[in-house]
């Protein structure tokens, strides 16, 4: 491999150097319809699963073309997509915010075409490449996040379990039966940084082992107040060991107040708490961002601990499907999930889904805690 | 023929879902091959180690990656995470594997064109592999060593013309809905709101400043599809002030089942007739709607703008027309202090492009300088205002106190009373208490 310079200079780094730019401005991306009537819609419409038609008040239509993908992809990938667009739709495509692709298109003849083209489409393993669907009443696509591809903390992996829930509900992403959407997140840690706590259910990564300390380095990798201060639970102080006759300074957990998150060894690589043991998933439900009827509402964990069990995680999948066809059996009309439990009340949810009720499942996480418990005598036998 | 014997990944390449294994053996294959004759800069299988420290991990159940190093391109102090493989000696092609975040276009609409430059950039420099796109919504690459970082760097802003994205303690590359492109409910611009906040705050982008990471997410409307409201420490939120715009034929229409309700998004189902009475009038959060003699009517006045109405009859039913959003400040995830959402700072702002928005500039930056002096380490601005308080934000912002901020009124009398709120003040002569008091 020799190396290509892009033109850079290392020895000059200011020199004719470029920053702070930004983005390029959008408008250049948008197909000639769009452009033409920003701001100027009039209504939409779901023809079929997977396909949105959008007319403008000049009467334009435009049509949608929308299909799933796995957020990771490669530019072989991309490429195909490129190839894609630019047969069937001017040259032009989009992502959605929970990692669909959508294709404009001119015609409903022609959106039905494309979504046929795509849904041929297959990896040669078996896979769909860009299954259609991901619109109304029905399952679209999870947000996630890095897991075992390419993070320093995960508790579990979160492309697969994605791919496994994707699969277990993929009916649903085709379909449009369910009594609300259903908006499925995943997160591989307690940092979430796919923010998991508003979904209508939420995969979880989670640890249940305290940190091990690496004594004998911390001190070298990590500033040892950095790393007290990081514990939100004050679990962590300032310590000294001696191991061989040598004193090492490093820090002492006390293991009975580990919440598990994580923060500590975010600040300090001496303290990992990845294990293949004490690792898995919670599973959280009921939490949505939409303002429509009700209030936007966090995801309350159901299921504090399944095993990780990859490729397929069968626990995890069996336990989001049984809640899925409870709800989609159960629920009424417009009703979001975790409004389907606050109706029927948590105690019956758990009846409904079969779930088991653990102590685990009961706050103990400072003051919102006590707004979590039963303040009156009305509650279901 | 794979490098690595990958039995667990390959039981991820059936079922019907679209399998990442295949996506990244396709790659592995691709680069082998190399039939462009491309001299890649960083080890050509480098996807086949992915899939084998991937593998590994399936395996043994635990993460193979290290914590990042400093890494990052000259004057920036985020945009690279630094990423190294904690075996190197098996996976020397992923040992080290950055990870780099790309400025998306707002409401991540793309031609081909850009896609096909970002792309033969990160072909011949990265790893062919990205994510489309990240949590936050940059354009994720997925793995590079670090003398292609500046390379990288170079050939995006000057091939281009695009930036990095954020990391770190600064402001994270903000985003937003598709908005006024292809929405009728969008009540603001949200994408060009977006662009203009995004290029006047590169320096607080690119140049860690904060206490901790901070997010603009800007949704049209309050169905909130980019979920501001969850998910960003200052959520702008579309909103109206005026009535919902009814058309009473659409209306009949719908009642009269010519007109699928909810766009239709119910179809696989069969639900029965449309029944305009349970499906809406019942439904209102704020039972200011009624249906009688073939007429809908809304109370304006006590409509709480849910959307539910509008989502359901949409072609009878429209947004008003004074426009503006909702600013919430707050939002986040559970890490540390457990999950908040964004609490409502100001009811109603225009959205005006006209004085390149300036009020809500105004706003941001009070926001910001009472964060920078009052935040701790490493403190999101929500659990800044959980231990000041909501009053504490409401007054640095510069923003009147409103009944709307609240869901009702404080719980406790442990009002924090100040010397001036008080006649006379807090100094009193202990003598002259003494006169009226006996000890």
């Amino acid at each position: 491999m020799a190396f290509i310079s892009s033109g850079y200079n290392p020895d000059k780094p200011m020199e004719g150097r470029i920053s702070d730019i930004g983005p390029r401005h959008f408008g250049e991306y948008l197909p000639p319809v769009i452009k033409k009537n920003f701001g100027k819609w009039d209504y939409h419409e779901i023809i079929e699963p997977g396909i949105l038609l959008h007319v403008a008040e000049s009467g334009d239509k435009t049509y949608t073309v929308r299909a799933g993908t796995a957020r990771l992809m490669s530019v072989t990938h991309i490429r195909e997509i490129c190839e894609i667009a630019d047969k069937f739709s001017g040259g032009y495509v989009r992502f959605t915010t929970r990692n669909n692709l959508e294709f404009q298109v001119e015609t409903e003849e022609a959106a039905k075409e494309l979504k046929t083209y795509l849904n041929g489409q297959t990896f040669p393993g078996g896979s769909h490449k860009f299954p259609v669907g991901g619109t109304g009443a029905g399952v679209t696509n999870i947000v996630h996040t890095q897991g075992w591809v390419h993070c320093h903390t995960p508790a579990t992996d979160a492309s697969g379990t994605v791919k496994a829930t994707m699969d277990v509900v993929f009916d649903d992403f085709q379909d449009m039966k369910l009594p609300a959407p259903v908006r499925i997140s995943m997160a591989c840690c307690l940092n979430m940084c796919g923010a998991v706590h508003c979904s209508d259910i939420a995969i979880l990564g989670i640890h249940r082992k305290p940190p091990i300390i690496d004594h004998q380095y911390l001190d070298n990798l990590c500033e040892i107040p950095l790393a007290v201060a990081a514990c939100p639970t004050g679990a962590v102080r300032p310590s000294k060991v001696e191991i061989d006759g040598e004193t090492y300074k490093t820090v002492a957990i006390k293991q009975e107040r580990c919440m598990f998150c994580g923060n500590c060894y975010t600040m300090c690589p001496s303290l990992p708490l990845s294990d293949g043991e004490g690792d898995g998933i919670a599973i959280m439900v009921g939490g949505k961002i939409s303002n429509r009827i009700t209030k936007p509402a966090f995801s309350k964990v159901v299921v504090p601990y399944v095993p990780n069990e990859p490729p397929r995680w069968p626990t995890m999948t069996k336990v989001i499907k049984k809640i899925l066809d409870t709800y989609a059996e159960d629920a009424n009309k417009y009703e979001r999930l975790g409004d389907w439990a606050n109706r029927i009340g948590w105690e019956r949810f758990f009846e409904k889904c079969e779930l088991p009720f653990t102590e685990h499942l009961i706050d103990d996480f400072r003051d919102p805690a006590y707004y979590t418990w039963r303040q009156t005598t009305q509650f279901k036998w | 023929m794979a490098k690595h014997k990958t039995p667990l990944l390959d039981q991820l390449e059936s079922g019907p879902w679209p399998s990442f294994v295949s996506d990244i053996k396709q790659e592995a294959d691709a680069r082998a091959k190399n039939e462009k004759g491309l001299d890649y800069q960083i080890p050509v299988d480098c996807p086949d180690d992915l899939l084998g420290v991937l593998e590994m991990s399936y395996t043994d159940g635990e993460t193979h990656w290290k914590h990042g190093g400093i890494v990052g391109v000259f004057g920036y102090g985020g945009g690279v995470i630094g990423r190294y493989c904690d075996q190197p000696q098996m996976f020397p092609g992923v040992a080290h594997f950055h990870t780099v975040r790309v400025a998306q276009p707002n409401g991540k609409w793309y031609n081909t064109e850009l896609l096909r430059n970002l792309i033969k950039i990160w072909e011949l420099r990265g790893s062919g592999l990205t994510n489309m796109h990240g949590a936050t919504g940059d354009i994720v690459f997925l793995g590079t060593t670090t003398p292609q970082l500046e390379e990288i760097f170079w050939e995006l802003t000057h091939d281009l013309e695009i930036d990095l994205g954020g990391s770190g303690s600064n402001l994270r590359t903000p985003a937003t809905c598709l908005g006024m492109s292809r929405c009728e409910y969008a009540c603001y611009d949200t994408q060009e709101l977006c662009y203009n906040l995004t290029q006047e705050y590169q320096d607080e982008l690119h140049r860690p400043a904060f206490p901790y990471k901070f997010k603009f997410k800007f949704d049209g409307c309050p169905n909130g599809c980019v979920a501001a409201i969850a998910r960003s420490d200052l959520s702008f939120i579309g909103t109206w002030k005026d009535p919902i715009k009814v058309d009473q034929e659409a209306v009949a229409a719908y009642v009269g089942g010519e007109i699928a309700p909810n766009a239709g998004a119910h179809a696989g189902r069969d639900w029965g007739a449309f029944d305009i009475q349970k499906e809406v009038v019942d439904l209102c959060p704020s039972n200011c709607i009624s249906y009688e003699d073939g007429k809908l009517t809304i109370d304006h006045k006590e409509c709480v703008r849910c959307m539910h109405c509008i989502n359901t009859m949409p072609r009878a039913l429209k947004v008003g027309d004074e426009r503006g959003c909702s600013v919430l400040c707050g939002a986040k995830a559970p890490i540390l202090d457990g999950p908040q959402m964004g609490s409502l700072l100001v009811p109603f702002m225009e959205v005006n492009k006209d004085d390149d928005y300036q009020a809500i500039k105004d706003l941001i930056e009070n926001i910001w300088d009472w964060w920078m002096e009052e935040g701790k380490n490493r403190e999101r601005i929500g659990e800044t205002m959980k231990r000041l308080g909501m009053a504490a934000l409401i007054d640095a912002a510069g923003v009147p106190v409103d009944a709307r901020q609240v869901q009702e009124p404080r719980h406790n009398p442990y009002i924090f009373w100040k010397a001036e709120d008080v006649e006379g003040g807090w100094d009193r002569d202990i003598n002259e208490f003494r006169k009226r008091h006996q000890r």
